[in-house]
């Protein structure tokens, strides 16, 4: 579903140029449960940009579903992130005066849904994080378990081909983190696609395929034969 | 859902930046008070003007008689022309397109007196149809001059409302008999008060008028001629051709040459009237002018605030753009915020207008100089115009920082702390 080739995202910062990713050929198959590995300044973030059409590359080609999006106009790529991608992130990133409720109705909305259709969908989706009860809530209100949870279902609620997480579990202890890694387990055992980013091997583990990233380049790309599931 | 989201943001944007948003709020509705209460003035004033101006009377001309310039069938130039009473029947006959018409005698210096009063005014003599030409009301319970005087001479006469002040103070003077130059004449009315703006023998308010036959067999023995004429066309359109007219009418009488334009003197109210308007229009935009620009200032402030949010929400703009928000929704975010303030601005603006001009309504206005400014007015066009330059100092305050927001970049803006 995602065909990358000789990708290259350059900042041209006016005096340098920095190379964030060098030439990348990136393959994703549907119901693939990845992580993206690397030092930090090695494009993990570029990448997971780009494939979730945040960003675009100065070089390349890059098909998603067949269809080439890399000279799109700015409100396409909109469309593509509201319809195709799901985002997760290391901070949440919910709006701290909206409720739960809201938060997660926010992608129904840029969508273009009926309030009914949007109600549905966001009662499915809290009912599925288990935070039905939490829906009037403000996010300040929320543990961060429980914000993290609110972001996967704001992710999922408009049914996106790809999942992207970077470091979701970055700024939560470690029961919780793994709570959180359960629920992107059972996503892809259910059928969706999940890429994220994580500097713990520990979580890595767990996924099917690890990628390793080094100065804009992958250095490594791989089953993971060592999954115990 | 949405409408309440969007109140909500604004409620945020509200606590982040209280004292700001409020002191643009203030600006605002200061620029609306200005833009409304100039222009109000400026109505008020239109108004009392235009009623000033209505105090000479209706559409009419008043003609003098001139002198000649141009010699004409072996007549010298440099001829005086002056009109007799039988002129005006004459203009009449010859010309159907005259409507009304009346001479008028005039005298200065006439003595009236009323018991132990004794005054010195001035005096017209003129026909019924002043009434309606000259504005000549008559307060209630009296009248102004009719056929049957005309016709018979008879010795009543009509002050003006001043002049009635002045001989008999709070009296009534209707019915009551004076001496007019140890004559006696029965006051058959007294003309109401009125502004009058234009005039050429005096205020009205201090003139007292007889009827044109009375006049005539009293003070025409030594200076037959009448002072002018003034006449009402049927339609105010045609003026220069009855003006035409009149020159061809008299000049075939008096013998000038009909293109001999200084042999009359005409004094066309209707035109006077069209240039008048005009003054008052530009008037008009000229305050309005101005209040716009407070109103603009105002504008500047909603546009600082409009920055200082966009750059303050850059995170909450990365993660609408990350969730797949057009840019056109971004935009109208902040537009709309930017034309909510204004409009807030305007309606607390507009309340005050209304406030300011219900109470200077209830005061009495004595300073005569201050009567000539009237009351202000506020008129639907007023707040529609206001309301139309809020929704300008809305959109185009609350426009370059929206287009920035829409602008940003996703990746940087989620990057933003």
């Amino acid at each position: 579903m995602i065909r990358m080739k000789s990708i290259w995202r350059v900042y041209d910062t006016g005096k340098v140029k920095v190379e964030a990713l060098r030439n990348i050929d990136l393959f994703i198959q549907p119901n693939e449960f990845i992580s993206i590995m690397g030092p930090s300044g090695s494009g993990k973030s570029t990448l997971m940009n780009i494939i979730g059409c945040l960003d675009v590359p100065t070089g390349g080609n890059y098909a998603l579903e067949g269809k080439e999006v890399s000279k799109l106009h700015p409100n396409q790529l909109a469309e593509i992130r509201n319809r195709k991608m799901g985002f997760v992130f290391q901070n949440f990133n919910l709006l701290n005066y909206a409720s739960v409720y809201e938060n997660v109705e926010l992608p129904l909305i840029f969508a273009g849904l009926s309030f009914r259709k949007r109600r549905k969908r966001v009662e499915e989706m809290l009912d599925r994080v288990g935070l039905v009860e939490r829906r009037n809530h403000l996010p300040s209100e929320l543990s961060g378990g429980e914000m993290q949870r609110i972001a996967i279902a704001r992710a999922l609620v408009n049914n996106p081909s790809i999942i992207l997480a970077d470091e979701p579990t970055g700024n939560l202890d470690s029961v919780t983190g793994k709570e959180i890694i359960n629920i992107f387990e059972e996503l892809w055992s259910q059928g969706n696609t999940v890429v994220m980013i994580t500097h713990d091997p520990e979580i890595s583990s767990r996924t099917k395929r690890i990628i390793k990233l080094k100065d804009g380049m992958i250095e490594n790309d791989e089953k993971n034969h060592h999954n115990h599931q | 859902m949405k409408i309440l989201l969007l109140a909500k943001l604004f409620a945020s944007d509200f606590t982040k930046q209280k004292k700001k948003i409020t002191l643009t709020v203030l600006a605002l509705t200061w620029g609306t008070v200005a833009i409304v209460m100039l222009l109000a003035f400026g109505e008020g004033m239109t108004r009392q003007l235009r009623k000033a101006r209505s105090g000479l009377g209706g559409p009419i001309v008043i003609l003098w008689g001139g002198e000649t310039t141009i010699p004409y069938e072996g007549l010298r130039r440099g001829r005086e022309i002056r009109f007799m009473d039988e002129d005006v029947e004459l203009l009449k006959k010859s010309i159907p397109e005259i409507e009304l018409i009346s001479g008028e005698y005039s005298r200065w210096g006439r003595t009236l007196e009323y018991k132990d009063k004794t005054i010195s005014e001035h005096l017209t003599g003129v026909y019924p149809s002043f009434e309606q030409m000259r504005a000549h009301i008559a307060q209630k319970g009296g009248r102004f001059l009719n056929e049957l005087d005309m016709k018979n001479r008879r010795r009543v006469i009509f002050l003006g409302h001043e002049l009635k002040e002045k001989l008999f103070g709070q009296e009534e003077a209707v019915g009551k008999t004076l001496l007019l130059d140890n004559i006696p004449f029965t006051v058959i009315g007294v003309m109401v008060d009125k502004m009058q703006m234009g005039m050429y023998h005096g205020p009205d308010v201090n003139t007292a008028t007889i009827p044109a036959t009375t006049f005539k067999a009293i003070y025409t023995q030594r200076w037959p001629y009448l002072s002018n004429i003034v006449y009402q066309p049927r339609d105010p359109k045609r003026v220069k051709h009855v003006e035409r007219e009149v020159f061809r009418v008299l000049g075939k009488k008096y013998k000038f040459d009909p293109e001999d334009d200084r042999a009359l003197w005409f004094w066309d109210v209707i035109e006077g009237r069209k240039i008048f308007d005009k003054i008052l229009l530009g008037i008009q935009v000229f305050l309005g002018i101005m209040g716009g620009l407070t109103l603009m200032i105002a504008g500047v402030g909603v546009a600082n605030i409009m920055y200082v949010t966009v750059r303050r929400r850059t995170k909450e703009i990365g993660i609408k753009l990350a969730l797949g928000a057009r840019r056109g929704y971004i935009m109208w975010q902040f537009l709309l915020e930017a034309i909510a303030i204004s409009a807030f601005g305007g309606a607390m603006g507009m309340t005050t207008s209304f406030t300011i001009t219900k109470i200077l309504e209830k005061i009495p206005v004595k300073e005569e100089g201050l009567q000539w400014l009237g009351k202000p007015v506020i008129s639907a066009e007023i707040a529609l115009l206001t309301a139309v330059a809020l929704g300008i100092v809305g959109v185009a305050s609350g426009y370059f920082p929206s287009l920035r927001a829409s602008k940003l970049d996703p990746v940087e803006s989620l990057r933003y702390e």
